[in-house]
């Protein structure tokens, strides 16, 4: 049993498991750096990251990061899936040769709970002991060499955001003997005979290893979940005998909902009372005394909001000069290229539909990776937790949790962020509906098709009115989007209890290198998995702008002339009654790329000559624009109409990828596009009807 | 209970997932439980139990039976 693994295997699997806040992703990059890889579990929105451990020898240690759990009770897709790679019942993941299991020393009696559940499977374990920092600032001095007596697994003491003891853990990691573990608690006399039936039968029902079938054991005993009718004669022995068993405890006196909880935590705590020694009488401690100021009643809403604040004036500020370089550079390359290339179809291909349709891609980067530096701040910190515990009140009116508050509010930059800070919220159901409102937030790409509609609406209009309709547009998008919740949460996701139970970590000084690792990460993830979607959309829709060629010199006949002119006629009479023609059609069609589109398709459509960029040709064209029996076109009501449009439409494919990839289908992302155009359709119908039936023009 | 108040937890209500999750989180009976403070909105609620800090709705928290 002792061999060791070194001689036997080149390639080591070893599997991360830890609470939440444990510290684990920290241990991850310090025994990755920046070998990583991340993916999704197929068929399940739980994140896959596997990393290459750094040692000299010859083994490959791969590392797996499972999802941080509080559990393994199943009850969760995270914890669903930490259980099955635990137990080699993954068909796409290998079974680990080992466990390693990140416990928080400031924490411990919570964290060995799961530790002491991994055990129960079995599975070789390894403990690496982190924080021993925090817990040292907290008077705890802990034992780890009693520990490692008590549990009978190797322990590790680590401060990974130190990398202190990462290289002894790694020693450990690669020489640990491959000796499965075994549970050292016990459940209350009575029960443990009672359980060992349950084991039996599902050792001969499921053909289950004992020490699987008894943590499965467990885990049925507790589930009271109603059961499909037609049951395979083996699963209703095995119900059978769970009433019985429950009959018996009951019988017994033993509470079988909790008994096993219980009994855990006993056990934990009996084993601590020989690892942990205060040193120090419990005084207020850093965290304490940083709450009691930073979830104040007045001083916590000023620091929230002035935090906040700082946020997007930074991501509006510093992220603008990055953008427009990013903006520049691609147009100068399509410049180059239109000098390189011949005329022809080809090269329009390569400048109008590849390069501008990616450069619409990369040009969100400095956003996404502004917001990130922040949320990793704020995760990192403690704060992320805080500033969910300050706004759940209100969140909850919607049926939100208050960790839907910082993701929305990203959102008001790009959803595209705000879509990829969902992860922090556990429950897939929030999550979900985090995800599906998150677009109805402005996001800045439609601030220039409110300027330029503002324009039109009040030529001449001053700061205060610009930014008087522009704030006034945020708030029907928040409107719209706690409506949308609050409809949500009724009719798709009406089962769902709303929960919060949320750890509040101490506060800790920030790693840098996580909150790089992480910018790195979600602008990887990005770029890649949506940048396929999106490329080949991009050329899809030029061609759509380009085909079929008229031999025109003029650009405005061509596109008329195009698919996509003739998509806007057709669907003329669809939005004639939102008091659009079928040339605002191109351009909301053209909009599918990114909504400021709009401003560069109705240059063409209207054959507007000079700078593109610069709003006073098109208001003018826009002025003069008519229906064909000579009535305005852009009349105020209509340009209101639109705007509100704007609000509500799903107009952005970067986001439906990213929608595609965090809820892993095309399932979500369709309704969202179905949703919210019928929500943009059905609001603009009552901002241009209405307006008319009051005598507005 | 009152901000600052200790108790020992003497049985959760209640037999759904929200009581077995409260359950693995600590929160069994004869464990130690302090209210430390509330949201500045008044919920939730910020309890400490063995040694860490834990955030409820009072609406969850209600189910927690508490001995003073």
């Amino acid at each position: 049993m002792t061999q060791n693994i070194l001689l036997e295997k080149k390639t080591l699997w070893v599997a991360l498991a830890g609470n939440p806040n444990s510290g684990k992703t920290t241990v991850f990059n310090a025994l990755t750096n920046l070998r990583q890889k991340v993916g999704n579990y197929p068929g399940v929105t739980v994140e896959k990251k596997i990393g290459r451990m750094v040692f000299v020898g010859k083994t490959v240690v791969n590392i797996l990061d499972l999802p941080g759990t509080y559990s393994l009770a199943v009850r969760s897709p995270d914890e669903e899936v930490a259980r099955d790679v635990l137990l080699g019942n993954r068909s796409d993941t290998p079974r680990p040769d080992l466990v390693v299991c990140v416990v928080d020393a400031s924490n411990l009696e919570r964290n060995l709970y799961l530790a002491s559940q991994i055990q129960d499977l079995g599975v070789p374990i390894v403990v690496a002991l982190n924080m021993m920092d925090t817990a040292l600032r907290q008077g705890k001095e802990i034992n780890r060499a009693r520990l490692q007596e008590v549990l009978g697994v190797p322990v590790v003491a680590t401060v990974a955001s130190r990398e202190q003891g990462i290289e002894k853990l790694k020693q450990v990691i690669a020489g640990a003997p491959r000796v499965s573990s075994v549970r050292s608690w016990r459940l209350p006399s009575g029960m443990e005979e009672e359980i060992e039936k349950l084991v039996d039968v599902l050792g001969q029902e499921r053909s289950l290893s004992r020490t699987a079938a008894f943590s499965e054991a467990l885990i049925l005993m507790t589930k009271e979940e109603v059961l499909p009718k037609q049951l395979s004669l083996g699963e209703q022995r095995i119900q059978e005998y769970i009433h019985l068993i429950r009959k018996n405890l009951s019988a017994a006196g033993i509470n079988w909902r909790s008994a096993a909880i219980e009994a855990r935590y006993n056990w934990i705590q009996n084993i601590l009372k020989d690892v942990i020694h205060k040193n120090t009488e419990t005084r207020i401690s850093f965290t304490d005394r940083l709450d009691n100021i930073l979830t104040h009643k007045v001083w916590g809403w000023i620091f929230f909001v002035g935090l906040m604040s700082l946020m997007f004036f930074t991501i509006f500020s510093v992220a603008t000069y990055p953008m427009n370089w990013i903006g520049q550079a691609f147009a100068h390359l399509s410049d180059a290229v239109k000098n390189v290339m011949p005329t022809g179809d080809f090269r329009d291909l390569i400048t109008d539909g590849v390069i501008a349709g990616v450069g619409g891609i990369v040009i969100f980067l400095p956003q996404i990776l502004i917001l990130f530096f922040f949320i990793g701040l704020l995760q990192d910190t403690g704060y992320m937790a805080r500033a969910a515990f300050i706004m759940d009140r209100v969140m909850s009116k919607a049926g939100l949790h208050g960790k839907s508050f910082i993701p929305l509010l990203s959102s008001f930059a790009c959803a595209i962020p705000g879509i990829m800070a969902t992860r922090s919220i556990e429950s897939s159901k929030d999550r979900l509906v985090t995800i599906l409102i998150a677009p109805l937030m402005s996001c800045s790409a439609r601030l220039p098709v409110y300027t330029v509609l503002i324009a039109t609406l009040i030529p001449g209009a001053s700061a205060y009115q610009k930014a008087g309709i522009i704030l006034s547009m945020y708030a029907l998008g928040v409107v719209g989007a706690f409506g949308v919740a609050v409809i949500l949460k009724k009719t798709l996701f009406k089962r769902q209890t709303p929960v919060l139970i949320m750890e509040l970590p101490p506060y800790r000084w920030p790693s840098f290198k996580s909150v790089v690792l992480q910018m790195r990460e979600r602008s990887f993830l990005f770029l890649k998995k949506a940048g396929t979607v999106i490329f080949a959309l991009s050329i899809i829709l030029w061609a759509l702008m380009a085909y079929p060629k008229h031999d025109s010199a003029h650009p405005t006949e061509n596109l008329r002339n195009s698919f996509a002119g003739m998509a806007g006629r057709t669907l003329e009479p669809i939005i004639k009654p939102l008091g659009y023609d079928w040339r605002i059609g191109i351009g909301l069609i053209g909009s599918f790329t990114a909504r400021e589109v709009f401003v560069s398709t109705m240059n063409i459509v209207f054959n507007v000559e000079g700078p593109k960029d610069e709003t006073q040709p098109l208001r003018e064209a826009f002025a003069r624009a008519r229906w064909p029996d000579g009535k305005r076109l852009f009349t105020p009501l209509v340009c209101v109409s639109l705007m509100v449009f704007y609000v509500f439409a799903m107009q952005c494919m970067s986001t439906v990828a990213v929608v595609r990839r965090e809820t892993n289908g095309w399932r979500w992302p369709i309704f969202q596009i179905v949703y919210m155009t019928t929500l943009a359709y059905l609001m603009s119908f009552l901002v241009f009807q209405g307006g008319r039936l009051l005598g507005w023009q | 209970m009152t901000i600052g108040q200790q108790g020992k937890i003497h049985k959760l209500l209640g037999e759904g997932e929200i009581t077995e999750r409260l359950l693995e989180m600590g929160l069994t009976p004869g464990t130690e439980i302090q209210i430390v403070r509330f949201a500045p909105m008044g919920d939730p609620i910020d309890i400490k139990i063995r040694g860490y800090h834990l955030s409820l709705r009072r609406q969850e928290a209600e189910v927690i039976q508490v001995i003073l």
